[in-house]
């Protein structure tokens, strides 16, 4: 038998946004930059990034970095709707 | 803001849990508090079909599939071949589901811990056989519907208790166990992270809410986990070098609460939940003697 070296790839490359029926959205007039949404996301799907662009409830927030929602893994289950404290993450029904 | 966990992800997307998946959960935390130098195995649970089909996986840590009954004895080995190669500084984790820990991997369990081999060995408790299809196991909480324990025309629903692994382990004066949920994941890391520091065998059973399983909104993993703490049917607790310490929450729940969210118990009756009831508060006074003693 050849000598095969173990070979590794990554499942990130994968698209699994079929799986949902509903997506978060993200309303960053009211998002304070907490990561909470970041911390409880079982498919890894919340990037936390740098993005003065955004909108922040006030200009002390926009230099934080804010949670983004990786729409090709996220299978919408809605913990980060759940969790989030201030109500700023909204489940919007996927059209067909 | 700072971070309250690790920043670093060993556990990439594209993985192929439900969604709201609460051992999906476990893992990330787990991960993150173990850090790369990490060695993984999986006995058959949802963990083995979780991370992809070969090559491809979603964990950037080695990993190690066994048989049903051998996480316990699979990690002994991967840590003596470890030492035997001089990587003292290799972390060896067992990622275990409740049927490979409680029932069929008891032995395996019993055995390394009883060994003393330096290995961290993580029960994810879903309360059954989720991964092929609701069985009951060891386990299961009393209640429970599952597809072995089928509520009908007739109510054939678990009668018995659940089984409680991490008494078992304190029993057998494991240096280290503890008992976690994915509602506290900053409790999770640092009883992780005191596991990483103590030489000897450790035992952590992480408590994973399973949306499929247990018939609930996936988006109320996190809810249901913190509400199984609050309302003390899944009690926080710690036990090292022999001194056992129980985590009261600040703030309490009622055991109602907890159960209504899941529809594997929306068939119970009132004299059932009063069971139910009883028995959590007798083990929590258990409990609460066993810290005082």
């Amino acid at each position: 038998m050849p000598f095969l070296p173990i070979t590794y790839a990554s499942t990130s490359t994968k698209i699994l946004s079929s799986w949902r029926t509903s997506k978060p959205v993200i309303d960053y007039t009211k998002c304070t930059r907490c990561a909470i949404c970041w911390k409880f996301c079982p498919d890894v799907a919340i990037d936390l990034v740098v993005d003065s662009s955004l909108k922040s409830p006030n200009e002390k927030f926009s230099s934080l970095e804010a949670p983004s929602i990786d729409y090709d893994h996220c299978k919408g289950c809605g913990i980060c709707e759940t969790e989030c404290p201030f109500g700023a993450i909204e489940m919007v029904r996927e059209e067909e | 803001m700072p971070l309250t966990i690790p920043r670093e992800e060993y556990m990439e997307q594209g993985h192929t849990a439900c969604a709201g998946c609460g051992a999906a959960l476990s893992m990330r935390y787990m991960l993150k508090a173990a850090g790369p130098k990490t060695a993984l195995a999986i006995p058959a649970c949802c963990w083995s079909v979780v991370p992809g089909e070969f090559p491809a996986t979603n964990l950037k840590v080695p990993l190690l599939y066994t048989p049903f009954a051998a996480a316990g004895a699979a990690i002994s080995g991967l840590r003596e071949g470890l030492d035997a190669q001089g990587k003292e500084d290799y972390n060896v984790f067992a990622f275990a589901g409740d049927g490979g820990t409680a029932d069929i991997g008891l032995q395996g369990l019993s055995a390394a811990m009883e060994r003393g081999h330096n290995v961290i060995y993580i029960m994810y408790d879903n309360e059954a056989y989720m991964n092929t299809g609701i069985q009951r196991s060891g386990s299961t909480p009393y209640g429970a519907w599952t597809t072995t324990t089928p509520v009908g025309m007739k109510r054939d629903f678990k009668k018995q208790n659940k089984k409680f692994v991490a008494d078992l382990m304190i029993a057998q004066n494991v240096p280290y166990v503890a008992t976690a949920t994915i509602g506290y994941p900053e409790d999770l890391e640092r009883k992780i992270s005191i596991a990483k520091s103590i030489k000897g065998p450790k035992f952590i059973q992480i408590l994973s809410p399973c949306p499929p399983g247990w018939y609930h909104n996936s988006a109320d993993t996190v809810k249901i986990s913190r509400l199984a703490v609050e309302s003390k049917v899944f009690p926080l607790y710690e036990f090292k070098n022999g001194k056992f310490s129980l985590f009261k929450p600040s703030k309490t729940a009622r055991l109602t609460d907890y159960l209504s969210l899941q529809g594997r118990f929306a068939h119970l009756k009132e004299d059932e939940i009063k069971v139910i009831e009883e028995s959590v508060n007798e083990r929590w006074s258990y409990l609460l003697k066993k810290e005082q003693s």
